[in-house]
């Protein structure tokens, strides 16, 4: 922890442990040398990627990319959380760890985040020529299933759809047993 | 009259007999496979159609025929249809020179019973169960496709590398026979006392070996299963044409157990044939009865091919060839120079 | 190995394993650039079974998400289950009373042992050995009547909730599972008869789809493919969640990484789930099922990452809490998506008939993968 604040000082935000899991936060400009260094540092040499997924916050409009690093000799969990705002690119991991490839690749294909050097930035679970990204919190699930069948079908699907916020935020939320 | 009936009539009869005793096996054989593929996976198989199943080859036989029959587009429509059957006579036209029994006195003939006496009857098998080849090839071919044709030349070259094989494996029993007629090797083991799968081990195991994979059946059945990419020769068939290739293989695992049993298990001999039985027993000596004979030693050698299927997974078709051209055609070489050796020294005497 | 030099072979043939195919375990599809027989390149096209799994965690509450989950791995639904049970309980900083903790392991190790079994099945009929298919379904039928009898689902159970279990054990549940356990080793044993020293399977598996553990380790490959490795590393040793830490039970270890020592691998480890609940059935304490918590579920703003290991790997959750009774952020990390990638380095090289056997032995679900 202190190895890397020091070395990275310019780029480190906070450390701190949430419900007993440690989290450090930096800024995304060196994210690719963080990596390396955090792969490769004696002190807790975290060889193995776990995850790596991202958080949209829409008020800030901001995605914060979440990894989540495992050593195996230390055996400890370490999240490293660095945000980036909507319209930036970020550099991708994958050279430092090569799981990070598809990981990435599902991050671009669900948020839209585009990564710089990713070998092969396409989409993953979706089709190719999909339009959208799912997993942000403007992309209503229902408003696309509606417009998708007044498009294809040429009827009024009917669907109570509410624009916006994700719909449990909603004041008059229902709840899905009407 | 009498050369008519001796030389026309009769061979008739036992043609008919043949062919309609073996078409029923052909038939009861799908449902042995079913039968005994499910009792070997713990469950119990078509039982439905006639008690335990018995009927079902007739379900399976009236259904294939009122299948649709679809010609693809771009296949060429005679060669086509004419590969199946291309693949499915000479497995049937291989039973002309297969001894049955012995001869039979019936209305004051000697009937032998069997089809015909060729005196160069292994060559004559050898050579009609190479035109079998044809069959699939042409059925690749005929489909006009990619893969039903990278299918049937698979299958064509597994079954190619393996005759060879087969050849050689078999050439020890011609020596110690010293005969190409199947009635003569017959009768050469009961003269010796010993059936030659005792003096032949080994050529016995590369035959039945060689014959699985002649047969295109597991563990070498690669070319026909559910192939990753290439779904085999008999993609394009349907309906009856389907149900002749179906067929043509049965008939050939029947054929290549019947040349078993024929060269190394004796024929139509009883077990011990030159010890005679207590008086009790003499039945077992009848010339009816090497019908049977035969039939328990076919039978034995189908529950193995049957056996064999579903319990071992498949070779990977590199590995097929492999074992074809460098274990197989080797050992078989080996023992052709070792028996010669023996046969030589022993047998023949200089 | 010099390739495409002669006027013949030049043209490089790109073939898809497509969607529907009897030998991938689901809607998978791979493209294949051969020479020949030999694969050049092979790429994985998935998504064929993409449902939004993570968005619905967005809206749905916390403990209408669960059922959801049980999708997505659809064979071993039990450990979906017990892992994002755990994650939400240790966000709200709650435990599971023993006797809960108890059954979520008797129940967790018998869905392993019905992982495997299908893997074994599924990966034994694709190399051609049917028989053992049926076999192994025997024994998961029975390992399915328990689970009916418990929670009256056999594939989609939603056996467990946050802060417990819902159901009590039912009458003559320790007779049955004990009766399974002690006839369940000398069944394995008749599976190892049919397929570990027969000449065949040895020829098919062995030296296909190496991966060293250096390499697992970089692609990330989790779950019995990377003990295969040689890597020991399994989540209920290194960080024991459950009630894992009170039993004594061993990890297996391949060597060499290739398909053969998957395969041990993962026989043992059934013996082993075998093991865990033959000491643990005896030992259930009794007590509630259900911890003391509110019904309404509103964890403290913040995230967690909790992760078990489930019979494909390590599965875990990655929950992104802002206070309300949905997840803010709801992340699956599936074993499978990342074994797959393992794929290509595994399939390079080899015959077109040995990728068959490289994605059995991946034991790859695509509900997980595609989510």
């Amino acid at each position: 922890m202190d190895a890397l604040k020091e070395k990275f000082s310019t780029q480190f935000v906070k450390a701190y442990s949430f419900i007993g899991q440690n989290n450090i936060e930096v800024k995304k400009a060196l994210i690719a040398e963080i990596m390396t260094f955090m792969r490769d540092n004696p002190i807790t040499p975290c060889n193995y990627l776990a995850d790596e997924t991202a958080v949209h916050w829409p008020k800030d409009e901001e995605f914060e990319i979440v990894y989540i690093l495992y050593s195996f000799s230390k055996n400890e969990y370490v999240k490293v959380k660095t945000r980036i705002k909507e319209w930036e690119t970020i550099e991708s991991v994958a050279s430092v760890w090569t799981t990070a490839d598809w990981l990435e690749r599902e991050v671009y294909d669900m948020f839209g985040v585009r990564y710089a050097n990713h070998p092969n930035l396409k989409r993953i679970l979706l089709p190719e020529d999909w339009v959208g990204f799912p997993l942000r919190k403007d992309y209503n699930v229902r408003l696309q299933d509606v417009e998708w069948v007044r498009k294809h079908l040429g009827i009024d699907s009917g669907q109570k759809y509410y624009v916006g916020e994700a719909r449990h935020e909603d004041p008059n939320y229902i709840t899905p047993t009407d | 009259m009498d050369f008519a009936i001796d030389n026309i009539i009769i061979p008739l009869i036992k043609i008919g007999i043949v062919f309609g005793v073996l078409s029923g096996v052909v038939a009861l054989m799908t449902l042995a496979e079913r039968k005994v593929a499910a009792f070997i996976q713990v469950r119990l198989g078509p039982m439905r159609v006639g008690p335990h199943g018995i009927l079902q080859p007739l379900a399976d036989g009236v259904k294939l025929m009122l299948k649709e029959d679809i010609l693809p587009a771009k296949a060429d429509k005679w060669i086509f249809t004419l590969a199946p059957i291309i693949a499915l006579v000479p497995a049937f036209i291989v039973f002309a020179v297969i001894p049955f029994g012995p001869s039979l006195e019936l209305f004051g003939k000697t009937i032998p019973l069997r089809i015909t006496d060729l005196n160069i009857g292994l060559l004559y098998v050898l050579s009609i169960s190479s035109v079998g080849i044809l069959g699939i090839i042409l059925g690749g071919w005929a489909s006009n496709s990619k893969y039903p044709l990278m299918g049937a030349l698979r299958s064509a070259a597994q079954m190619v590398s393996y005759e060879v094989a087969l050849g050689f494996s078999i050439m020890g029993v011609l020596m110690i026979a010293g005969s190409l007629s199947l009635v003569d090797i017959v009768n050469k083991q009961k003269e010796f006392g010993w059936w030659f799968v005792f003096l032949q081990p080994l050529g016995f195991i590369l035959f039945f070996v060689c014959g699985i994979a002649e047969t295109n059946r597991a563990p070498f059945d690669l070319p026909e299963a559910e192939s990753e990419l290439v779904a085999g020769f008999h993609t394009e068939y349907s309906g009856f044409r389907f149900s002749l290739y179906f067929l043509a293989e049965y008939a050939n695992m029947i054929a290549v157990s019947a040349m078993a049993v024929t060269l190394f298990f004796g024929g139509w001999l009883r077990p011990f044939a030159n010890y005679p039985l207590p008086g009790f027993l003499a039945f077992l000596d009848a010339p009816l009865m090497g019908l049977v004979w035969f039939g328990i030693k076919v039978a034995i050698f189908l529950y193995c091919y049957l056996w064999f299927r579903w319990t071992w997974p498949r070779y990977r078709y590199d590995q097929l060839m492999k074992i074809g051209w460098q274990w197989l055609l080797p050992l078989a070489l080996a023992n052709l120079v070792v028996t010669a050796g023996i046969v030589l020294l022993f047998i023949r005497k200089g | 190995m010099a390739q495409a030099e002669t006027l013949f072979d030049a043209s490089e043939l790109t073939v898809s394993m497509g969607p529907q195919h009897p030998s991938t375990h689901g809607v998978l599809q791979v493209k294949l650039k051969l020479d020949g027989e030999r694969v050049l390149d092979a790429e994985c096209v998935i998504g064929y079974l993409h449902r939004g799994v993570e968005k619905l965690g967005e809206v749905q509450t916390y403990g209408q998400f669960v059922p959801t989950l049980d999708r997505m791995d659809y064979i071993a639904a039990v450990s979906n289950c017990l892992g994002y049970c755990e994650t939400i309980e240790k966000l709200l900083g709650v435990t599971a009373p023993p006797r809960a903790q108890y059954i979520r392991l008797i129940m967790t190790e018998l869905n392993r042992i019905t992982s495997h079994l299908l893997w074994l099945g599924t990966h034994a009929i694709d190399l051609g050995a049917i028989t053992t298919f049926l076999y192994c379904f025997r024994e998961r039928e029975e390992i399915l009547k328990i689970f009916e009898n418990y929670c009256g689902a056999r594939l989609t159970t939603h056996m467990f909730r946050i802060g417990g279990t819902q159901y009590e054990l039912y009458e003559g549940f320790q007779d049955q599972v004990r009766k399974f356990i002690q006839d369940f080793p000398k069944k394995v044993d008749e599976y190892e008869t049919l397929l570990t020293e027969n000449r065949i399977w040895l020829d098919r598996t062995k030296d296909v789809g190496i991966i060293s553990g250096k390499d697992a380790i970089d692609m990330g490959l989790t779950g019995p493919s990377l003990r295969g490795s040689g890597v020991q590393w399994d989540l209920r040793k290194a960080k024991p969640y459950c009630i894992y830490s009170e039993f004594d039970f061993d990890i297996p270890v391949g060597e060499v990484g290739d398909t053969y020592d998957r395969y041990l691998v993962r026989m043992e480890e059934m013996r082993q789930s075998a093991r865990i609940v033959s000491q643990a059935i005896d030992k259930i304490p009794d007590g509630p099922i259900m911890a003391k918590m509110s019904k309404i579920i509103k964890p403290p703003v913040g995230d967690i990452y909790h992760s078990i290991e489930s019979p494909k790997g390590e599965l875990g959750y990655y929950i992104v809490s802002d206070g309300s009774t949905a997840a803010y952020r709801a992340r699956v990390r599936p074993p499978s998506y990342v074994n797959l990638q393992s794929l290509k380095k595994m399939v390079v090289g080899h015959m077109v008939a040995d990728v068959v056997a490289v994605i059995g032995t991946l034991d790859i679900v695509l509900g997980e993968i595609d989510r």
